[in-house]
């Protein structure tokens, strides 16, 4: 089969440069293996949030000043504003809301409690413009009864911290005592498949009840609601008589996962292919250019492009794989940055930096990869695998993805 | 606290390991009114720190005679009195090609003197009883090894001191003597949670702080000379062999891999280390080389199974020679009256021995303690079964019964069983929500996080994760840690030191995990950091405690 493009790893970098790719007239194939990362989203992306100093508000002034290496310093900054008023039309497109900007970080409320730097937020995500004089007056913390996943006593800590007074509530339905019968079913993606069509108006009317009870202006509740796509969110909107926002539950990610199925759709009804549960084994090169992939799935039958994208992620998602001497790309055995000596890859600490995050493949400035210290002219990484940054640090990860795959895209698009 | 209203203790026993708290059950089944105390929690120093190997004593056999024939006594004794903490996996002692098969002769013929029941076997023989063991062996010895839960076993002992009435301290630590001439009348505490004093008053104390206990002996004025030999261990990530495998051969690194719950455990290095770091249990790279170099020699599938993580304990030696490794010193108890070594008296110190010979140990102690206050009173600490062994009534006795009562109980409430014995009837499962996962790995229910709260002193996360195995599966504590979390505080309505127990729970997860950080290992620490820190941002509001107690 033969492609213009083929992209390895259905993440949200695969996806952003297949779409974009796609909508310009491409024939793409993305092969994923099957969860990203985005499975464990906060339901926020950052563009760059924090560095030695702190927290960031204005990510561009920081990514400016980046060192040479540093994946946003290849794109560069310039390329970056002028791609930057895309993402959140992409993602629209493909049905998912995001907001914020990138002049500006907000502020997410985690799981804990704590409120950290971001550039979008899904849909009715719990977030703030500013740590000062937050406006959601009193705030009623709603849980569903027996979910474990979701912590009011360390989120109302986290907001009384800011000021703001908090009522911890929880309830439950009919429909979800079902779920709680077995030990293992009260989970976010279980209780999405409930809260949904006209279970919504019961799970709103009971919410409201609250709302009477606790006179709370604010409600915010775990991220329960909406797996598929966004209707479930919108009509609670409608029904709930304050502002109901969502905080992420640990995991699943609901927003996470209804962006990874929203984008993937979209990219399939544009025209792509996308090949789930496949994982490519092996690659044939022709001189300096990679010329086709094999898959365990199709076996000896080729998949031929003019180019080739690896969006394989980090550790996390086997992009990059570890024994106890060394660190390898799996696929191709391409060329990595990172040290072979294993003292050298952690800290002790574990919130202290750890220098295994930045291992990634050795890219030009354009991205091309490189083999046996040979550039490969029509194979180009993106996202985590690019490595080079700390995205748990510098709260760069999706940034760095999404701006990764469209300056790839954009590359392949012209040519160049 | 009210002086006026302070008790006043016969025995005062230092330690929350397997010999302190059995020291402090036999004591308190013998009429004496006892008070435990532990630093920090039970089973946090070498007692939760080795093999979990209940042996059969034949690793002794052929070096240590005395040794070998208390721990075949204490084996047949463990698997009477503590059957819900002992697995009867069998063992075997493997001869490779690079052995000499001579001296498994003379190994034989030693065990049999110690009263060992060692059959020899053939190498096909071994491989049908356990498939895992390298098939390349020249020869194979059969002895009744098995495997035994250290951190059920001494909390199985606290609990049944406690129904005799003792009284338990833990996270309080000895920080010095109160005396009256040359006689010890009591302790000064101090609560290493809160950091306040406090004192303590008994006619009688003992030492069962293992290695800590040279330092314990120092603050009373005393000197007892312990060898610190740390053992290192790697933990796999599931149950390779269902057999305990040793290597027939003199005593060495990484020649024993015992099977226990669901993973199995290859250790142990040896090397000796300066006194003043025994609190610093690091692996090193070397360590891990060599467990795994000498490891996949007794099972090669070790080379392909995902590492769960790498600890190291310290072996409480009493020094007596200059031997380096530490191996070759008798693992024999040391029973020490301070009256008649250095005139001291109402001191005991009890050290030496090993995991196996606690029961002894402490039935020891407690015969020295007795004696000294003109107590006439019996051990029965071997015939009488610890909580959780006890024969229940309702206990199913015929097959059929069995199977029916194997049917009700759901997956976790057979793991519940497993762990707590007959003691899981105390477990109540009161809604759905207490028969809800907390820990999916392992089988945790919520209505288990709560007995282990109210019932088994559990005043933090790791303290669960040694009461119900909570956070020892594979993918260590991610998350079940919050889970926890988001019970432990209803219960002690304190946000802020709950979630810096979080915190400091994950970085203990991690001082396992990054030792054997690659392959699988390295992809769930990535996703640790990527959850608690990307997501929930848990190192923004709650750094550990600066001391976190156990590493």
């Amino acid at each position: 089969m033969k492609y213009d493009t083929i992209i390895i790893g259905g993440g949200i970098s695969g996806l952003v440069s297949g779409i974009k790719l796609a909508k310009n007239g491409s024939k793409v194939a993305i092969v994923s293996a099957g969860q990203s990362a985005l499975h464990f989203s906060s339901g926020s992306m950052a563009l760059f949030g924090h560095d030695a100093g702190g927290d960031i508000l204005r990510p561009l002034e920081a990514i400016a000043e980046l060192p040479a290496t540093h994946p946003y310093s290849k794109i560069g900054p310039d390329a970056i504003k002028s791609m930057l008023p895309e993402v959140k039309p992409l993602f629209a497109e493909a049905g998912i809301t995001l907001n914020g900007t990138e002049a500006k970080n907000h502020f997410r409320l985690t799981p804990v409690g704590a409120f950290k730097p971001a550039w979008l937020s899904m849909l009715d995500y719990a977030t703030v413009d500013s740590l000062d004089n937050i406006p959601w007056g009193k705030v009623v913390i709603i849980n569903l009864k027996g979910y474990l996943d979701f912590y009011p006593d360390f989120i109302a800590r986290g907001l009384n911290a800011c000021g703001l007074d908090c009522d911890i509530r929880e309830f439950t339905l009919a429909e979800l005592e079902v779920l709680r019968k077995s030990s293992t079913e009260m989970r976010a993606t279980n209780i999405a498949r409930v809260i949904t069509g006209p279970v919504l108006d019961d799970f709103a009317c009971e919410i409201n009840r609250i709302i009477d009870d606790t006179k709370a202006d604010t409600v915010l509740m775990p991220a329960v609601v909406g797996l598929f796509d966004e209707e479930p969110v919108k009509r609670l909107r409608e029904l709930v008589k304050r502002p109901l926002r969502y905080v992420s539950t640990m995991p699943m990610s609901l927003g996470g996962m209804r962006a990874q199925m929203r984008l993937r759709n979209h990219f399939q009804k544009l025209g792509g292919t996308y090949l789930i549960g496949d994982s490519v084994s092996y690659g044939e090169m022709d001189n300096d250019r990679l010329k086709s992939v094999y898959t365990v799935n199709l076996g000896d039958m080729p998949l031929e492009a003019d180019n080739f994208i690896l969006a394989t992620g980090s550790f996390f998602s086997h992009g990059l794989e570890a024994t106890p001497d060394t660190i390898y790309e799996p696929i191709f055995g391409l060329d990595v940055n990172a040290s072979h000596s294993r003292p050298d890859w952690y800290d002790t600490d574990i919130y202290n930096e750890q220098n295994y995050m930045k291992f990634g493949v050795v890219t030009d400035e354009d991205f091309h990869v490189f083999k046996d210290q040979r550039p490969i002219r029509n194979f180009r990484a993106i996202g985590a695998v690019v490595g080079a940054h700390d995205a748990l640090k510098e709260e760069s990860g999706a940034g760095v993805s999404i701006l990764s795959a469209l300056k790839v895209a954009n590359d392949i698009i012209n040519g160049k | 606290m009210n002086i006026e209203n302070k008790q006043h203790y016969d025995v005062i026993v230092i330690g929350g390991g397997a010999t302190g708290a059995g020291t402090a059950r036999d004591c308190s089944m013998r009429g004496l009114k006892t008070l435990l105390v532990e630093r920090f929690d039970f089973t946090a120093g070498a007692t939760g720190r080795n093999h979990g190997l209940l042996h059969s004593g034949a690793r002794y056999a052929v070096t240590d005679q005395e040794s070998a024939s208390e721990c075949i006594k204490e084996n047949m004794i463990l698997r009477r009195i503590t059957r819900h903490c002992v697995e009867d996996t069998g063992g075997l002692f493997v001869t490779l090609p690079e052995d000499d098969l001579a001296y498994q002769n003379n190994f034989v013929e030693c065990c049999r003197k110690a009263g060992i029941d060692a059959q020899p076997i053939s190498p096909e023989e071994a491989i049908r009883i356990e498939p895992a063991v390298n098939h390349k062996i020249i020869g194979a010895v059969k002895v009744p090894d098995g495997a035994v839960d250290p951190f059920r076993l001494t909390v199985a002992n606290v609990v049944d001191a406690r129904r005799h009435g003792a009284h338990v301290l833990t996270y309080h630590e000895v920080v010095g003597f109160l005396k009256d001439q040359n006689r010890v009348t009591g302790v000064e505490l101090l609560d290493t949670k809160t950091g306040e004093r406090s004192v303590e008053y008994a006619d009688l104390v003992i030492n069962a702080g293992g290695i800590w206990g040279h330092h314990i002996a120092e603050l009373a004025g005393v000197k007892v000379n312990m060898f610190p030999a740390k053992g290192a261990l790697l933990i796999f990530g599931h149950r390779i062999n269902n057999v305990v495998i040793n290597r027939c051969r003199k005593p060495a690194d990484a020649d024993i891999l015992v099977p226990g719950d669901t993973i199995s455990l290859i250790g142990t290095t040896s090397s000796r280390i300066p006194y003043d770091q025994i609190d610093n249990m690091e692996v090193t790279p070397e360590e891990v080389d060599v467990l795994m170099r000498e490891g996949t020699k007794i099972a090669p599938s070790l080379a392909y199974t995902r590492i769960l993580r790498a600890y190291a304990g310290v072996r409480p030696l009493v020094a007596a020679d200059n031997d380096p490794s530490g191996r070759s010193i008798s693992r024999g108890i040391v029973c020490l009256d301070h009256a008649t070594r250095d005139g001291l008296e109402g001191f005991i110190t009890i050290t030496g021995g090993k995991l196996m010979t606690y029961r002894l140990m402490a039935e020891w102690a407690t015969d020295l303690a007795c004696k000294k206050l003109g107590v006439n009173a019996k051990c029965r600490t071997a015939e009488t079964p610890l909580p959780g062994s006890e024969l229940d009534r309702h206990e199913p006795q015929t097959d059929m019964e069995r199977k029916s009562h194997v049917i009700a109980l759901s997956t976790d409430q057979k793991a519940a069983e497993g762990r707590h014995g007959s003691l899981s009837t105390e477990i109540k499962y009161k809604s759905d929500e207490d028969e809800a996962l907390v820990c999916e790995c392992e089988q945790v229910s919520v209505g288990e996080i709560k007995y282990a709260i109210d019932s088994l002193h559990c005043e933090n996360l790791i303290n669960l994760r040694r009461r119900t195995r909570m956070g020892m599966g594979t993918c260590q504590g991610e998350l079940c840690a919050c889970r926890a979390a988001g019970i432990l505080v209803k219960s002690n309505r304190c946000v802020d030191r709950t979630l810096r127990d979080l915190s400091a729970f994950i970085n203990e997860r991690w001082k396992g995990m990054y030792p054997v950080a690659w392959g699988e290992s390295l992809v769930e620490a990535q996703f640790m950091s990527w959850l608690y820190e990307s997501v929930c941002g848990l190192d923004r509001i709650a750094k550990p405690e600066d001391k976190i107690d156990e590493k």
